[in-house]
């Protein structure tokens, strides 16, 4: 992309809770036009690294930049948020969330409404279903026109159709400039970004496009007609082992140890190196730091 | 009907479930069947409100169907993860065990084996002190787990078990649903990732209350009517509105054979869209005016 600029600059940011290191010497940049994805572990530091570039924690050191400024009310009012609970106000009607955001963002109630939502306008949130919430939640959050979105996990608990439906309204903004973090556990969100992040005990163990970040990770697909025993025998052998329906997958794993441990257990097998999943290689990472 | 076989085959025939509303009856599951086998993992895949729960609740013998068949074994041999955590969190780990054990009338050497065995293999015999409350929340799904398992059920059904839980967790809650599956029991399971379900043995896709399809995942591709083509911008007019994004390209469904660079293997992620998509344009004028519609 020519002439994108720097949105989001974190630059060996590290925040310490008590003894714990949550966030530690991360970088990270977000340009404009670009969606990137944050992923990891529960306690890999993603909420943290959202909530420094939210402006709502403090980093113990390295540097935040957001529109080229430390996070503030300002660089705040730039910026749109979609929280993974969708940041609503249930009590309120569908009308009175958008006023309020409206007024607090200082732009006028728009004129045009979608019509899904327009239908609804004077029922109280907690009464409309889950999808027009959301899609309630993404209207919100885009009222200002925000050069920045912030999204967690934005579709979780979506059918397919409607998520990519999500996800068209998500590129449109990265298409008309805007830069977008995503953070998920959802491998096909993880699909849709430009580019991951991935984090584990609060570093910043790789990232680049899903090609860049699989890259060189090989697992090798076992099939057996005794699946079961396959699978018992590399799980015992305490193996990242996956079910694919009735074969098993095993990531990071030289394939003479998988041949070796199925012969000792008188399983026979077809063995086949494919690449791995992104989920697999995040397996692995988490493996690695977790056990220094 | 509900009817108690100890032994199988296991499942629902022509199922329908309704709720009442203010507005009046809603069908939360229409003709619905899914066979349920031992050895084996199936899955229930949708969006919220498709009717995972309710199907899940169905085999659970937690709701009676309006019509329709189920067979499972009798209560004190199926476990039931509901979709909302399943375990008690003002309680420690070893007291959710105890009391879930005590329930099930589980002797006390018995129970001793099933805690190191299952706490064991979910890793959280480090945990056993700790409150439930302050577990993290993949722990806390796998604590569910364990409890569901604790009386060494036939039937295994999973509400959602992985959503919202991180992918290393996710693997890991995997590797336990696939050992119980090998084990002999028959597990069901419903959850919104699809490149979840298509480690499953067979899928049950829901959307709105209805079957779009139900089989291997990995035959999918079949029961999609028309074609599924790829290409690396979206089509336009009227033919963007069934095209959809995955990763830099795009895809798009069509009605009738068309030019275009067919899609050779649709996932189920493609496959799914493609099916909805299906589904809507025939059914357009007929469900516009269903009651059933808005009250999702």
């Amino acid at each position: 992309m020519n002439g994108r600029r720097p949105i989001v600059e974190v630059d060996g940011a590290v925040k310490r809770f008590g003894r714990l290191t949550a966030v530690d010497g991360v970088s990270l940049t977000v340009h404009t036009g670009e969606i990137v994805g944050l992923l990891g572990a529960n306690g890999a530091g993603k909420t943290t690294l959202i909530k420094t570039i939210l402006g709502i924690e403090a980093l113990h050191g390295g540097r935040v930049n957001v529109f080229g400024t430390a996070p503030s009310r300002a660089t705040r009012q730039r910026l749109g948020y979609v929280p993974q609970g969708l940041g609503l106000y249930v009590q309120l009607s569908v009308k009175q969330n958008i006023d309020f955001v409206a007024g607090a963002f200082g732009v006028r109630t728009p004129t045009s409404i979608p019509e899904d939502i327009a239908t609804h306008a004077h029922h109280q949130v907690k009464d409309v279903g889950l999808g027009l919430q959301r899609r309630l939640a993404f209207f919100c959050a885009l009222l200002h026109r925000p050069e920045l979105l912030v999204l967690d996990e934005p579709t979780s608990g979506v059918d397919p159709l409607a998520r990519a439906r999500l996800w068209d309204t998500i590129h449109a903004q990265a298409e008309a400039g805007a830069g977008v973090l995503v953070s998920t556990h959802s491998m096909q969100e993880a699909e849709q970004c430009d580019v991951l992040v991935l984090m584990s005990s609060g570093r910043n163990v790789a990232s680049g496009t899903q090609a860049d970040v699989i890259a060189g990770t090989t697992a090798v697909e076992v099939r057996s007609p005794v699946w079961s025993m396959a699978f018992e025998a590399l799980s015992a052998a305490r193996l990242p082992v996956t079910l694919a329906g009735r074969a098993v997958r095993v990531a990071g794993v030289d394939r003479a140890r998988i041949a070796a441990i199925l012969s000792a257990a008188s399983v026979t097998a077809d063995l086949r190196e494919v690449p791995a999943t992104l989920e697999e290689k995040m397996v692995l990472v988490h493996r690695r730091t977790a056990t220094g | 009907m509900t009817s108690s076989s100890p032994d199988g085959p296991w499942g629902l025939s022509a199922c329908c479930v309704r709720f009442g509303t203010t507005h009046g009856t809603v069908a939360a599951l229409e003709e619905i069947s899914l066979a349920v086998p031992r050895g084996q993992v199936t899955a229930v895949v949708g969006g919220d409100g498709a009717g995972k729960t309710t199907l899940l609740r169905t085999l659970a013998g937690r709701i009676v169907p309006a019509a329709g068949e189920v067979r499972v074994p009798p209560p004190r041999r199926i476990g039931f993860l509901p979709s909302a955590s399943g375990v008690w969190n003002d309680l420690t780990v070893d007291e959710n065990v105890e009391f879930v054990g005590r329930a099930y009338a589980l002797g006390r050497s018995r129970l001793a084996a099933r805690r190191l065995a299952l706490l064991g293999r979910a890793e959280l015999l480090g945990a056993a002190g700790r409150l439930a409350s302050r577990l993290s929340g993949g722990m806390r799904r796998k604590l569910g787990f364990c409890l569901a398992l604790l009386h060494e059920p036939d039937l295994v059904i999973l509400d959602e078990p992985t959503t919202g839980v991180d992918p290393v967790s996710r693997v890991e809650l995997w590797r336990m649903i696939a050992e119980t599956a090998s084990s002999g029991s028959a597990v069901v399971l419903s959850t919104t990732y699809l490149d979840e379900a298509e480690r499953a043995a067979s899928v049950l896709v829901l959307d709105d209350g209805h079957t779009l399809y139900s089989g291997e995942p990995q035959s999918i591709a079949a029961a999609v009517p028309g074609t599924i083509v790829h290409t690396p911008v979206r089509p336009p007019g009227g033919a963007g509105e069934s095209a959809w994004r995955r990763g830099r390209e795009f895809r798009a469904w069509y009605a009738d054979a068309t030019a275009g660079e067919v899609l050779d293997e649709p996932d189920l992620e493609d496959a799914v869209i493609a099916l909805t998509l299906a589904r809507s344009s025939e059914g357009d004028a007929g469900r516009r005016d269903r009651a059933g519609e808005a009250a999702r």
